[in-house]
């Protein structure tokens, strides 16, 4: 188990190493750094004296190899358009990327499961048809479409809730900001989080539904119905339970990308997170930004990887036999 | 399979309603704490990233933090210059000017100020770190005569020494001292640099918070030395990049004042009964021009030689573009097409010009005479994200080129991009290209000097002028031009100098000054400075 574990954390290293110098590479492609950082009347003299300032005379491979050794030791640098330590920046926006992404996923399995159950028992009612059209749309409408609908809809038209922004926010302990404590917070949270979610969800649905026919087709669930079991109980405390498991180890892994593909929908809505950091450092060439936040993102799929290889060790015996055999 | 699925779908019935009822009742209860009414809430495109005034020479930036920070003169809505921290000045001699400072102004922090804070700023404005280095010329000697007089005393007479200073913010030498703030914030800093995220000037608003890319909320500031023109007692800013929600959040009433609202949004701003669009004359003039320097384009089919060297193929271009359409349907009506290469407002003559007039048969017959009757292929180097419509105002040109049988391939990139390759940085790798220019000076010299006078293959000269068009002649007359002292004279001295470079060189092809489109509440009254700064100090809210 241990020497597992030791393996894994060492390919993990290398796939950190290795994404760390590619996307510093690819970023010295983006454009020219200096020019967003001035005004285009700076002389050219003061440029040259900027970029050398910020080591970006020296050849790629130094820059890269710069960096990794800094990233190492959790240093970051400075992001060129905030002039502050990039450590800090993503950390200030973590709070708001985590609490939409945790909550979206919530809200997938809470209304993704009984979506998915609903359309697996009554697969041929008008209301299956409809749900597995609206999951179709779910699954087929970009992001950003569907955050733009969401706000014109809910914001402009109905004026429920804000079209951007995260409302207050309450600060818990040094680091952590939460809007879950404010009434503008929730508000704010829920179109963001809808939109997010919309995805995840019909996945789930569709998962669940899938999941669910064939379990109902199976012979326990046939010698329950022979025994007699109120359908009720056969539904939820046996075919739904056992339709549960890949539901979770997905939903699970798709956290990851929640998190990463924050992004889109953090841009519509103008959500102060982590991938609104990350795309407009990419239209102002904010390489420091941008290799750190590539970075984090590879460090936590590494991460989730990780523990699900360890659960399913933990679950599955045979796999530790296999892994003994090596 | 006919067992009973009723049950699960009532419970789902329940749920949506229970949780459509309570959202209906989050959103009940908060529209009743409906926005304090002075307070002023504005959203634009980018961010405000550092609060220190030297650290980016930005329209934004600059105009948003001169709500904060004062210079010794600031520019009223006509963009006329009038005393601010100095309350009037004097040329002792053309070589010595002395400013008179005003008395009983605070800082933010409740220190006066005074002679020593001009000087501080002298220096802070000359570290490394600084982006507003031109603002001062570089051998000018600030001189402490007493603690409310200042002289600056210069090496060569410069009649527009002070153009650029009502963005020379003063800071106080003693804050700056106590937090280790006396350079202009840089990115390669080592430390957390205090000034980009706080700020203590003496301007008509205090900055409370500063969240890069998220907020800064600002309060009226009770001890200002003026009369306030607004009647805001806080203003909140936010970025708003995505240009859908920027519109949504005004329509909805979210925030009372978004810049820039998209062209193609503009009727529905208009047509929602609580919103306008301020559209005005920007000062940015938006320009064609093409690399006239190298024996041979880097960018096109024509081998061993440069057709752009020759005038007859430079103004078959100009009048190939039809400039009337471009204004109605790239920019629908958004813009002003102009003969010269600088704004209306700044220039007294600019009616006496008149653009050569569209002519694709003239402009074919043009391209045969210089011997190419059959046209040729050339690159257009065009932004996407830097001005209004760019990129489509380039694909029009390469239609319209298309008449007269020149062959455009466009390259249409993301600023960051775009500038990198044309620039002197990127060694001016252009052969035909779309700019924009404002004169930070807001007056000619600084469009010819940075523009249109002579340059060597680094840019020792004009830097900016990226063709590297060349008349000696007109270097001459736009350099006595600047020491002219009567404004009459002078004037006339540059429109000779725009005939030479324009109409009978032609080594420009001017476009239009764009329109400024300011979405607004219609409870928000604000003048509007042509040079899109945005000055909340002048906004009243009913």
């Amino acid at each position: 188990m241990l020497a597992f574990i030791l393996r894994r954390l060492g390919s993990a290293a290398i796939v950190l190493i290795f994404v760390g110098v590619l996307a510093f590479i690819l970023f010295r492609y983006v454009g020219d750094p200096v020019n967003q950082m001035v005004g285009i009347d700076t002389s050219i003299a003061d440029r040259d004296r900027l970029r050398e300032s910020l080591g970006l005379n020296d050849s790629v491979i130094v820059q890269a190899l710069r960096f990794l050794g800094h990233a190492a030791m959790f240093d970051f640098g400075v992001s060129y358009q905030f002039k502050r330590p990039v450590a800090e920046l993503l950390i200030e926006r973590m709070p708001a990327t985590l609490e939409l992404s945790l909550i979206s996923a919530l809200l997938s399995l809470v209304i993704g499961i009984p979506m998915g159950v609903a359309s697996a028992l009554g697969k041929d009612r008008w209301y299956a048809k409809l749900l597995q059209a609206v999951s179709l749309a779910g699954i087929s409408l970009p992001t950003f479409l569907i955050g733009i609908l969401f706000i014109y809809l809910f914001s402009v038209t109905l004026r429920w809730f804000p079209s951007f922004g995260r409302g207050d926010t309450v600060k818990l302990g040094t680091y952590w900001t939460t809007g879950l404590l404010t009434s503008s917070g929730l508000r704010a949270l829920i179109l963001p989080a809808m939109t997010l979610a919309l995805f995840q969800m019909t996945l789930i649905m569709r998962l669940v539904r899938s999941e669910m026919l064939e379990v109902l087709r199976s012979d326990h669930i046939r010698f329950a119905r022979a025994r007699g079991l109120p359908a009720r109980s056969i539904n939820f405390r046996h075919a739904l339970k056992n339709s549960l498991v890949p539901v979770i180890t997905v939903a699970g892994l798709q956290l990851g990308s929640v998190i990463a593909f924050a992004t889109i929908t953090e841009t519509v809505f103008q959500w102060p997170g982590m991938g609104l950091l990350f795309l407009q450092s990419v239209q102002n060439v904010d390489v420091p930004i941008m290799a750190a936040y590539l970075l984090f993102v590879a460090a936590m799929f590494v991460a989730i990887n990780l523990v699900v290889d360890i659960l399913y060790l933990a679950v599955d015996p045979r796999l530790k036999t296999t892994s003994k055999a090596h | 399979m006919t067992f009973s699925w009723s049950r699960p779908i009532t419970k789902i019935r329940k749920l949506a309603l229970l949780s459509s009822l309570g959202v209906g009742l989050i959103a009940s209860t908060l529209a009743g704490e409906a926005a304090n009414a002075k307070t002023f809430r504005f959203a634009f495109q980018g961010e405000l990233k550092a609060v220190d005034i030297y650290a980016l020479k930005e329209s934004f930036s600059l105009g948003v933090l001169s709500n904060v920070y004062e210079g010794l003169v600031r520019r009223n809505a006509e963009m006329k210059l009038e005393p601010a921290l100095a309350e009037r000045w004097e040329t002792i001699d053309p070589l010595r000017w002395r400013f008179y400072l005003r008395k009983g102004v605070k800082f933010h922090n409740g220190e006066d100020f005074t002679a020593d804070d001009v000087l501080f700023s002298v220096d802070r404005i000359r570290t490394p770190g600084s982006d507003l280095k031109a603002n001062l010329p570089a051998d000018l000697v600030a001189v402490k005569v007493d603690d409310y007089t200042v002289d600056f005393v210069l090496k060569t007479p410069n009649p527009l020494l002070i153009a650029e200073w009502e963005t020379f913010s003063i800071f106080s030498r003693k804050w700056a001292v106590a937090n280790g703030a006396t350079e202009a914030t840089s990115a390669s800093a080592t430390t957390p640099p205090y000034a980009a995220l706080h700020a203590n000037g003496t301007g008509p608003f205090i900055i409370v918070s500063h969240e890069p890319g998220v907020k800064t909320v600002f309060k009226a500031n009770p001890n200002w030395w003026d009369k306030p023109k607004h009647n805001l007692d806080e203003v909140i800013f936010t970025p708003v990049t995505s240009s859908a929600t920027r519109v949504a959040a005004l329509l909805s009433g979210e925030v009372d004042w978004i810049d820039p609202v998209p062209v193609a949004d503009i009727p529905r701003v208009e047509s929602n009964p609580g919103t306008m669009v301020a559209a005005g004359p920007e000062l940015r003039t938006i320009y064609l021009s093409f690399d006239q320097m190298r024996p041979e384009l880097t960018g096109s089919n024509v081998k061993g030689k440069n057709p752009f060297k020759d005038v007859r193929v430079r103004k078959a271009f100009y009048q190939a573009i039809d400039v009337e359409t471009i204004k109605t349907k790239v920019m629908r009506n958004l813009a002003t097409p102009s003969p010269v290469m600088i704004a209306p407002a700044l220039f007294s003559k600019y009616n006496d010009f008149k653009r050569f007039p569209y002519d694709p048969e003239a402009s074919k017959k043009l391209l045969a005479e210089a011997g190419y009757p059959q046209g040729f292929e050339v690159t257009l180097d065009c932004p996407n994200d830097r001005y209004v419509n760019d990129e489509a105002i380039c694909q029009a040109v390469v239609g319209m080129l298309a008449r007269v049988g020149v062959k455009i391939n466009l390259l249409a990139q993301t600023k960051s991009k775009y500038f990198a390759k044309i620039l002197a940085s990127g060694g001016y790798d252009t052969s035909f290209y779309l700019l924009g220019w404002t004169p930070a000076t807001l007056e000619n010299y600084n469009v010819f000097s940075n523009l249109m006078m002579c340059r060597d293959e680094k840019g020792k000269g004009s830097p900016t002028n990226l063709g590297g068009y060349c008349n000696p002649k007109m270097d001459d007359l736009v350099n006595k031009a600047l020491v002219e002292p009567d404004p009459a004279k002078q004037e006339a001295m540059y429109a000779e100098a725009y005939k030479i470079a324009l109409f009978d060189d032609v080594g420009y092809i001017p476009l239009h000054q764009q329109a400024l489109a300011w979405g607004m509440s219609k409870k928000i009254k604000v003048p509007q400075r042509p040079d899109n700064y945005f000055i909340f100090a002048w906004v009243n809210k009913e």
